[in-house]
């Protein structure tokens, strides 16, 4: 009961979307009405497109999602921790930071190729700075007694590095994350716009290009569903790997 | 009097001062001298602000010294040492571990084999009265709760000198009395050596063999007592007159003294 009443308005709005259609108030052809698309997709699923093209995306979302983790939670990690590292990496941040990252699209299909290469890549770099923003923070408002506590117990500043600042840090991190999430299904969508072979982005664009509508709406649908579902589940697993905060 | 072979602590000469953001420097303790002797319960009485806690982390070597020295048997204090366990006053427990994974995480770094670690946890959780909140993270505790899951963390590692910055002061009357007596039976039993911050003068007077009083502004030793009762149950302690009297002394020693300071510095 409480879940239909908040995506309520998400019900309002495929209402208006389906009057819009049933009333004649935009071309049909531009905006087809919600069976026309429900029929295209299953045509699309039938041919086994949609996985494929969609296993594709996923795979260059995730995989620089990844990189970018694995970089820059250590890299923010450390970044609070030693001045040096601070210092060197400051101005590289600050440089890539106010790059919006789709300008760089062009940037990557000549340095890296047509292929996933290029789009990974692009990811990867959207995604390192709210990563490694997110370690930084974290690490910088621990409480220094808890780095103390592990000292006095016997932990290098190495191991206090993995199990004080690092857990200290996850509320943040976790965040950091969320928002690269979404830089990442923006990036993956936009670089497979311009030039893919595959993708879900190039099959939106292929379709939106030979004016099959109705398949495109459906291509559009299925990756805001994925996207929706995907922060869904991730929130649900940052909710279990914070229990400990207050709640 | 001072007796080297016996000094498990000695403080010569330290000063230690903190420079605020706009640099204004504040002077936190000024030219403390003491040695704490091994096997004694030495508190650390003064008012709010008079550098009990940072002389307790110098002690511990989590401040870098800035004049005089610090030595324990182990030498030089330079950093932390696992010799040196501390009860911090505000717990620092680790947010994200249960009770029990906060008491195991010292077992584990001082290699103590898995079955044994688990044993002593326990041990150690019964021994703070905390059975049953094992796998409670800090953040479903009380304040007293926290605080003893805290002293049961560093007890359990069993440190030769034992560095307590008000560890009972987030608990209530019965449950202070209770882990008072606890930590002097472990105290007697172990023969650790314990310095002890607090501001309660029955309580520095019902657990040390002696007492610094601190004043502040700087921070400075105003005096240094030796207790000199006789060591039996709390209960009995605290029926005797010698007691009463002492505590009684003391209270004027410190209450002149903070009354001074409330008057701003001579
Ligand atoms: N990190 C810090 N930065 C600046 N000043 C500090 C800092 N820590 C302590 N001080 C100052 O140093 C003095 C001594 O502080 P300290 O915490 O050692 O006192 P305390 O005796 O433990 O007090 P309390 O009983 O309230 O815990 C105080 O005047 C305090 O304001
Ligand atoms: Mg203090």
């Amino acid at each position: 009961m409480n879940t239909i009443l908040r995506y309520s308005p998400l019900l309002l709005l495929l209402l208006a979307w389906e009057a819009i259609t049933r009333f004649g108030l935009v071309s049909r052809q531009v905006l087809p009405d919600l069976a026309t698309i429900g029929g295209a997709w299953l045509q699309l699923i039938a041919g086994g497109e949609l996985a494929w093209h969609l296993a594709m995306s996923m795979a260059r979302a995730f995989g620089g999602l990844a990189l970018a983790i694995l970089i820059g939670v250590p890299a923010g990690l450390i970044m609070a921790v030693s001045k040096p590292f601070r210092l060197a990496l400051n101005p590289l941040v600050q440089m890539i930071y106010p790059i919006p990252k789709s300008a760089l699209v062009p940037l990557m299909m000549i340095w890296l190729g047509l292929g996933s290469s290029s789009k990974v890549v692009l990811i990867f770099i959207g995604c390192l700075l709210p990563v490694i923003v997110s370690a930084y923070n974290g690490a910088k408002s621990v409480n220094p007694f808890l780095l103390w506590s592990a000292a006095s117990l016997g932990a290098s500043r190495r191991e206090s590095l993995v199990e004080v600042l690092l857990p200290a840090a996850m509320p943040s991190v976790l965040t950091g994350i969320r928002t690269a999430l979404g830089f990442a299904f923006i990036l993956m969508v936009t670089s497979e716009f311009v030039i893919a072979k595959d993708g879900i982005g190039y099959l939106i664009a292929f379709l939106g290009d030979g004016g099959v509508y109705p398949s495109m709406f459906a291509a559009i649908f299925t990756v805001a569903a994925i996207g929706f579902f995907v922060d869904r589940a991730y929130s649900m697993l940052s909710g279990r790997l914070l229990r400990w905060t207050v709640t | 009097m001072r007796d080297a072979s016996r000094s498990a602590i000695s403080i010569e000469n330290v000063q230690h001062s903190y420079v605020l953001r706009g640099g204004k420097e504040i002077i936190a303790l000024q030219n403390i001298s003491l040695d704490i002797q091994a096997e004694e319960f030495h508190a650390l009485l003064g008012p709010s602000g008079c550098g009990k806690s940072t002389l307790l982390y110098l002690i511990g070597g989590f401040i870098p010294l800035q004049e005089g020295s610090i030595r324990t048997r182990s030498g030089e204090v330079t950093g932390p040492g696992l010799e040196r366990g501390i009860v911090f006053q505000n717990f620092a427990l680790f947010p994200w571990m249960t009770v029990k994974q906060n008491i195991l995480y010292g077992l584990r770094k001082a290699n103590f084999p898995r079955k044994e670690a688990e044993d002593r946890a326990r041990e150690f959780i019964q021994l703070v009265h905390l059975t049953g909140f094992e796998d409670a993270f800090p953040s479903q505790l009380s304040g007293g709760m926290q605080q003893r899951a805290a002293i049961a963390r560093t007890l359990a590692v069993d440190p030769e000198i034992l560095l307590m910055d008000e560890p009972f002061g987030a608990l209530d009357a019965q449950t202070r009395r209770i882990m008072q007596e606890e930590l002097r039976a472990i105290q007697q039993r172990t023969k650790k050596t314990v310095v002890f911050v607090t501001h309660d003068v029955q309580e520095a007077v019902l657990l040390a063999d002696r007492i610094t009083i601190m004043s502040p502004r700087p921070g400075r030793i105003s005096h240094l007592i030796e207790v000199g009762l006789e060591r039996q149950s709390v209960e009995d302690m605290l029926a005797q007159p010698e007691f009463t009297a002492k505590s009684e002394h003391i209270w004027r020693l410190v209450k002149d003294m903070a009354e001074s300071a409330m008057r701003g510095p001579a």
